[in-house]
């Protein structure tokens, strides 16, 4: 019986364990965690880092989120918009184009011909200008919902976002499909000149919601 | 433990524990067909490789030394990085074990794949399963290092490179010659030329302009990443802790892949594991920083198994070797599996700026190349072994290890693999002349003869007192260095001769004032 690949590469792994035992560590924590800053400047540097990477920013409270979203939408020409279904029906009141809640059977290239999309978003970090979304939440959908779209219209509550990497990371399910969006997609493989937008959207709008 | 006199050893001497083998190398784009001094003198000759080279490689160092320098903890975030490494390695069995576990629990499935050649069985075995002859590709060092392209094609099936640089370079069908951005080597206008000949049906009317060439792209890849059934991918990090794989990138066809097609095969390096979803924090502030020098590259996607209605639904990992286990078993080279392939290494080197990727002859060019390959694939495959050449590709000035997220001492290693190289080569001309000089200079006498002898050295050199080139076997020296011609006197005939002794005597006069000013020492 010969071995399987598995019991050789794990067999060589250990092997090797023994001919060369590296020093024992203990992983030093030396770096910030646990940071908080607050609203203001959270939302400062939030937007200094998102302007860098050239997403558009707007700023709302719940009383103009409606109001905002459709000025949004409309300054991008967004006819027809896809939702996830958990989405917040309120937040689009002020939008009076066609609006398509997507689901699981909705094949990928439909999407294709949609203008745009509105999704909410898990948590973000402000040092790094990057939103997670949590393919697993309702109110932000299905992975493709958010990629396939030239436009993605995200808002994001001034709550959730997160001083640094490390604080943001902790507010998430590991299991859940996670994206983490800075910008819009961009290549430099052209001479090193940035380009936005290969194949994710190439418009990235952020609504930030402050007063939650 | 059992006791000398416990039952295991009663009768039977065991003596030492028998010392387990070495791994065998790996197998794929590990080497190159000429040595490292050859290829470079060739890709030197390239004004336009040295120009773009010159331009990509400085203008990501000031970017990375301007994100970097923001963060006031970098250093303990590279020392976090370095530590997670080395202990990842000291417990790789056991996360293996674990990463196949969650990742099977999560509805996915593993292989393991002892060299190249089997990890490239096992991937046309899993596309021909699902009856599709078409796989789109997400940039992936594993899959460029075993040659997966080249070895789909011979047995039919097509595999497109979805990153625009990797778009570029098999179009052209070139190779890869950085890690990070594969086609820096080509300016827009050979790009140009390259869609206009390749991609079916593009505008011909389509200009050098790098928003338009990446429109071009775009347009050909949407329609492929919507009818194209399977994907096939690396990974940069894998979580044993979870199961949670990791893709970092910029331009979103990471996504598409790992999105849309019904079945995703990701062949991931075993040393990619990484224990805690916690670690993530640590790496995904060391990795884009270091990288492209962004705060945060676009996108990263992390998934688990499989997740119903969300992407495909059929997941394969393949846990690839390929020489991995030969390097873990060098006490000092397997820092060199800590790489997280970000490159930075690549853009500070003095050596890598001018020769470029190609010169190195394997998928991984640049400092972490010239540690990384020869011991993935060894540096005695055959007589003359290009592999055998590139741990002298470095003048050692240290830049690679300051720059490098997870601190791998990759000069300590150049040196070592220098070492491990000259001690198994056997009798060499280099050898011989240390051994002689060795003999000679235990002989005071024979030395003063062996210094006389050299000062007629300075008889063939030319006027501007350098030797060009030296006789054999001393002409593998002089290829690539010109040789001072040996003093006309040596410093034992001056320090004997009026002049030595005048200047010694002035200079201890001059000594004897300096301590008088001097504040006495206590005794």
């Amino acid at each position: 019986m010969t071995a399987t690949a598995r019991e050789t590469v794990l067999g060589r792994v250990r092997d090797a364990l023994a001919l060369s035992d590296g020093p024992e560590v203990t992983v030093p924590r030396g770096y910030r965690t646990g940071r908080s800053l607050p609203d203001e400047e959270r939302l400062a540097l939030f937007v200094d880092r998102l302007v860098d990477y050239r997403a558009q920013v707007r700023t709302c409270t719940a009383a103009t989120a409606s109001t905002v979203l459709a000025e949004v939408l409309h300054a991008h020409g967004a006819r027809k918009i896809g939702v996830p279904p958990g989405l917040d029906p309120t937040w689009l009141a002020g939008y009076d184009g066609e609006t398509v809640t997507d689901s699981a059977d909705v094949p990928a290239p439909s999407l294709d011909a949609l203008d745009g999309v509105v999704t909410a978003s898990a948590v973000s970090c402000a040092e790094t200008g990057t939103i997670f979304l949590d393919g697993a939440a309702a109110n932000q959908g299905r992975r493709a919902l958010t990629l396939v779209p030239d436009l993605h219209v995200c808002v994001v509550e001034l709550s959730s976002v997160r001083t640094g990497v490390p604080e943001a990371l902790a507010q998430l399910t590991p299991e859940h499909p996670i994206t983490l969006i800075s910008g819009p997609s961009a290549t430099s493989d052209i001479e090193l000149e940035r380009v936005e937008g290969v194949h994710g959207p190439r418009t990235l709008a952020v609504v930030i919601r402050t007063d939650r | 433990m059992s006791s000398p006199t416990g039952p295991a050893t009663q009768g039977t001497f065991l003596g030492m524990p028998a010392v387990p083998p070495r791994s065998p190398y790996g197998t794929g784009h590990l080497r190159g067909e000429r040595s490292f001094p050859r290829a470079a003198h060739d890709e030197l000759g390239n004004g336009q490789l040295r120009r773009n080279l010159g331009k990509a490689t400085h203008s990501i160092r000031a970017k990375r030394l301007a994100v970097t320098g923001e963060l006031p903890d970098w250093e303990q975030l590279r020392d976090t990085g370095s530590a997670i490494k080395t202990d990842t390695m000291n417990r790789l069995p056991e996360l293996l074990e674990q990463l196949e576990r969650k990742v099977t629990e999560r509805g996915g499935t593993v292989h393991w794949a002892r060299d190249g050649v089997e990890a490239n069985e096992i991937v046309t075995r899993l596309v021909r399963e699902t009856g599709s002859d078409e796989v789109l590709k997400v940039k992936s060092m594993a899959t460029q290092e075993i040659g997966l392209n080249e070895h789909l094609a011979t047995q039919g099936i097509a595999a497109l490179e979805t990153d625009l640089a990797e778009l570029i370079v098999q179009l052209a069908d070139d190779r890869p010659s950085h890690i990070l951005v594969p086609a820096i080597h080509r300016n827009r206008e050979e790009i140009r030329e390259i869609f206009l000949r390749h991609i079916p049906g593009v505008d011909p009317a389509l200009d050098s302009d790098p928003a338009r060439l990446a429109a071009a792209a775009r347009a050909f890849l949407r329609e492929k990443f919507m009818t194209t059934k399977v994907a096939v991918s690396g990974a940069n990090f894998g979580i044993a802790e979870t199961g949670t794989l990791a893709v970092v990138e910029s331009e979103g066809n990471g996504r598409m892949c790992l999105t849309l097609p019904e079945t995703l095969i990701t062949v991931m390096g075993i040393e990619k594991v990484l224990p805690r979803f916690q670690d993530l924090e640590v790496f995904l502030q060391l990795l884009p920083r270091s990288s492209t020098g962004e705060r945060m590259n676009p996108y990263t996607s992390l998934w688990t198994g499989v997740t119903p209605g969300d992407g495909p639904q059929e997941f394969h990992l393949v846990l690839l070797d390929n020489g991995r286990t030969a390097a873990l078993a060098d006490r000092i080279g397997r820092a060199a599996l800590h790489c997280i392939r970000c490159s930075a290494c690549l853009n500070v080197c003095p050596v890598y700026e001018r020769t470029g990727g190609h010169a190195y002859g394997s998928t991984y060019p640049g400092p972490i190349g010239a540690v990384l390959t020869p011991q993935l694939a060894g540096m005695h495959g055959a007589k003359g072994d290009p592999n055998s050449s590139l741990p002298y590709a470095s003048s050692l000035c240290g830049a690679c290890f300051d720059a490098c997220p997870v601190k791998i001492d990759i000069p300590s290693l150049l040196v070592e693999l220098r070492h491990q190289h000259t001690e198994q080569s056997g009798t060499t001309a280099e050898k011989l002349a240390m051994k002689a000089a060795a003999a000679v200079m235990k002989r005071p006498g024979l030395f003063t003869a062996a210094q006389k002898a050299a000062g007629l050295g300075r008889v063939p050199a030319g006027r501007d007192g350098t030797l060009s080139r030296l006789p054999p076997p001393l002409n593998g020296w002089s290829d690539s260095r010109d040789t001072p011609a040996p003093p006309q006197q040596t410093f034992r005939s001056w320090f004997a001769s009026a002049e030595g002794a005048a200047a010694m005597r002035a200079a201890a006069e001059e000594g004897a004032r300096h301590t008088d000013d001097a504040p006495q020492e206590e005794s």
